[in-house]
């Protein structure tokens, strides 16, 4: 932990219709952290949490060292004065004002002057490139410009902490790449803690400098865009990166999976532990394999995606694992949906990391 | 495109219900006598009816948007026990007979009645039979129609806006002035003159409230009634007067409230 003092410290649980939430949260001074996880998971509730829009039942909230909010003394410090800005998910610019008058908005509810506040706005639309939109109404925006408003709007009170709901999620697709990228640079010059709402892998890695990834209102993993990739720890995340996960219990260069089936695994010496295999590095035949490979399973072909010049292939048998080949293996293969098949893969290609 | 036909039973009775409320105001254009219009429309008793009636309709709108606004909002966003029930009372004037109304009120607020006994021996204050009677006699039975859309409007609100303006600094009293307010504008408007309209069209409350002495609490409709056995031309004329009003309004709210897109 930075002891510099600006860093948020959250502990918080609620429940909220079938939404249990137990998490802690701490981001350090000058991080970005994205909070990856499918819908329902709870993120956007823990961000709303932070922001003091929803009440929890025990936990706390504590930002730059000063406690914004802990049911456990009845601290609780309003919304409107916690230096916190929202980006939101549909950024909410107010309809019946100008971009001015949004970005304006927080500055004169802080209580600057209306010629101040004008002024400030105006540089602020500037800086994210909108000074010319200034007296546009948010529907005579793109939803890229409508961003840029929300984040101008959010980052002029001059916030200690941004929060961004899925910033990028109400974009289509051909301007989201631009934005994104726009979005890093402004995240980039903004000096206080940044946190990212997302259930979109690329947007956390792109954007953030730690990933926290939530399922079911529960913290399961956290680290770079690198670590996560390379050691996921749910079946979610390694569905996200793309590859096969599998648990089971170490035993000298095997693992032994719950039902029987044991894979050879080199590094997996003890205790309980995740293999991960790339799909890539499963080969697929109509016949047993002769040589090599230590791990040989039959299985029968349940799916097979297209997915550019490469081709998913889900095999269902005593394990279930996704094998990647290419398009012409798929061809000389004739291999149709239910296929029965032999895959195969090397102890070395399997990486093995404790639970 | 192939136009649809429409089926004779419908047709009959559609042309019939249209004719029912057609033909009376043509009667009322027809047979007003045109000529004397000027001479109706500026005798001192029309006037000072026209004037008493926008005096006391506009009096009345505002009296509903102070008290009726708050109204609507505790409706839509507070949660207490008996909440249907009290919006139920607060709108029952919208069903209510209006002579029933203005017997209530008189009961209430007579000089004899429960608060108007104690209203008169503490400040001297007497309101039936004043100014001020019509305006309390047009407010009740108006308000409701004000009350009603404005808490539509506020329940059909998106109010995340108010939690982004939160987020933004904003005070309780920031947000409700500067973002709901703004953002159901449409509802207040159309409850306003739909409030407005109704108020101006007020007879039997305010005939039994607040009585009819001109200049003080004859307005329009009252006018046009008495005048109907004294001088039935200068009524027609007056008649004539109200529908145009009703007919505007009708118009101007065409798009917000009627769905007409």
């Amino acid at each position: 932990m930075a002891g510099h003092g600006v860093s948020l410290e959250a502990t918080v649980r609620l429940s909220l219709g079938t939404l249990a939430l137990d998490m802690e949260l701490a981001i350090d001074e000058g991080e970005v952290v994205a909070l990856l996880g499918p819908n329902g998971a709870g993120k956007t509730t823990l961000l709303r949490a932070v922001a003091g829009l929803v009440p929890f039942s025990a936990g706390h909230v504590r930002l730059d060292g000063k406690t914004l909010e802990d049911v456990a003394t009845g601290e609780y410090v309003p919304t409107e004065r916690r230096p916190i800005g929202v980006v939101f998910q549909d950024y909410l610019l107010f309809p019946h004002l100008s971009a001015l008058d949004n970005v304006a908005f927080g500055l004169r509810s802080r209580g600057m002057g209306r010629r101040m506040a004008s002024e400030k706005a105006v540089q602020w639309l500037d800086r994210v490139g909108l000074g010319r939109y200034a007296s546009a109404k948010p529907a005579e925006l793109s939803g890229g410009q409508r961003q840029r408003v929300a984040l101008a709007r959010a980052l002029a009170p001059d916030p200690h902490l941004l929060l961004l709901d899925e910033p990028l999620a109400a974009l289509d697709a051909t301007t989201r790449a631009e934005v994104r990228r726009d979005l890093k640079q402004h995240l980039g010059s903004f000096p206080g803690l940044r946190l990212v709402v997302t259930h979109d892998p690329l947007e956390a890695a792109a954007l953030a400098d730690r990933l926290v990834v939530v399922e079911n209102g529960r913290l399961v993993q956290t680290g770079t865009a690198a670590e996560v990739t390379e050691r996921p720890r749910s079946q979610y995340v390694a569905d996200l990166v793309g590859v096969n996960l599998l648990k089971g219990q170490a035993d000298h260069g095997f693992m032994r999976m719950p039902g029987g089936p044991v894979v050879a695994a080199a590094g997996a010496e003890s205790g309980e532990v995740f293999a991960v295999i790339h799909p890539r590095a499963i080969a697929v035949h109509r016949q047993r394999p002769e040589g090599s490979p230590r791990n040989v399973w039959s299985g029968r072909a349940t799916g097979i995606d297209l997915i550019g010049d490469r081709v998913r292939v889900r095999i269902d048998g005593e394990v279930r694992v996704v094998a990647e080949v290419t398009t012409a293996a798929l061809k000389e293969l004739d291999l149709g949906q239910g296929g029965q098949v032999w895959l195969s893969f090397k102890a070395t290609d399997v990486g093995v990391y404790p639970v | 495109m192939r136009r649809e036909r429409v089926p004779i039973v419908v047709l009959v009775p559609a042309a019939i219900g249209a004719a029912f409320f057609i033909l009376p105001l043509l009667g009322l254009i027809v047979r007003s006598p045109w000529r004397d219009a000027v001479t109706a429309l500026t005798a001192p008793e029309t006037v000072e009816a026209l004037k008493l009636s926008l005096l006391a309709s506009l009096s009345a709108t505002a009296v509903g948007l102070v008290l009726g606004v708050p109204l609507a909002w505790m409706y839509a966003r507070v949660e207490f026990p008996g909440r249907d029930l009290l919006r139920a009372l607060t709108t029952l004037p919208m069903v209510l007979p209006p002579v029933v109304g203005g017997i209530a009120l008189l009961l209430a607020f007579g000089r004899r009645g429960l608060f108007g006994s104690w209203l008169d021996s503490t400040f001297g204050i007497t309101l039936p039979f004043t100014t001020a009677g019509v305006v309390m006699a047009e407010t009740f039975v108006a308000m409701p129609f004000l009350i009603l859309t404005v808490e539509a409007g506020l329940r059909s609100m998106d109010r995340r806006y108010e939690e982004a303006a939160r987020t933004l600094g904003a005070s309780r009293w920031r947000v409700f002035t500067r973002v709901t307010l703004p953002l159901i504008a449409p509802s207040l408007f159309a409850g306003a003159v739909l409030c407005w309209a109704r108020a101006l069209g007020e007879f039997g409350a305010t005939i039994t409230f607040a009585g009819n002495f001109p200049g003080i609490t004859q307005t329009m409709p009252l006018a046009v009634y008495l005048l109907l056995a004294t001088n039935p031309e200068a009524s027609f004329i007056l008649s004539l007067v109200l529908l145009l009003i009703s007919l505007l309004v009708l118009i101007g709210l065409r798009h917000r409230w009627l769905g007409t897109a």
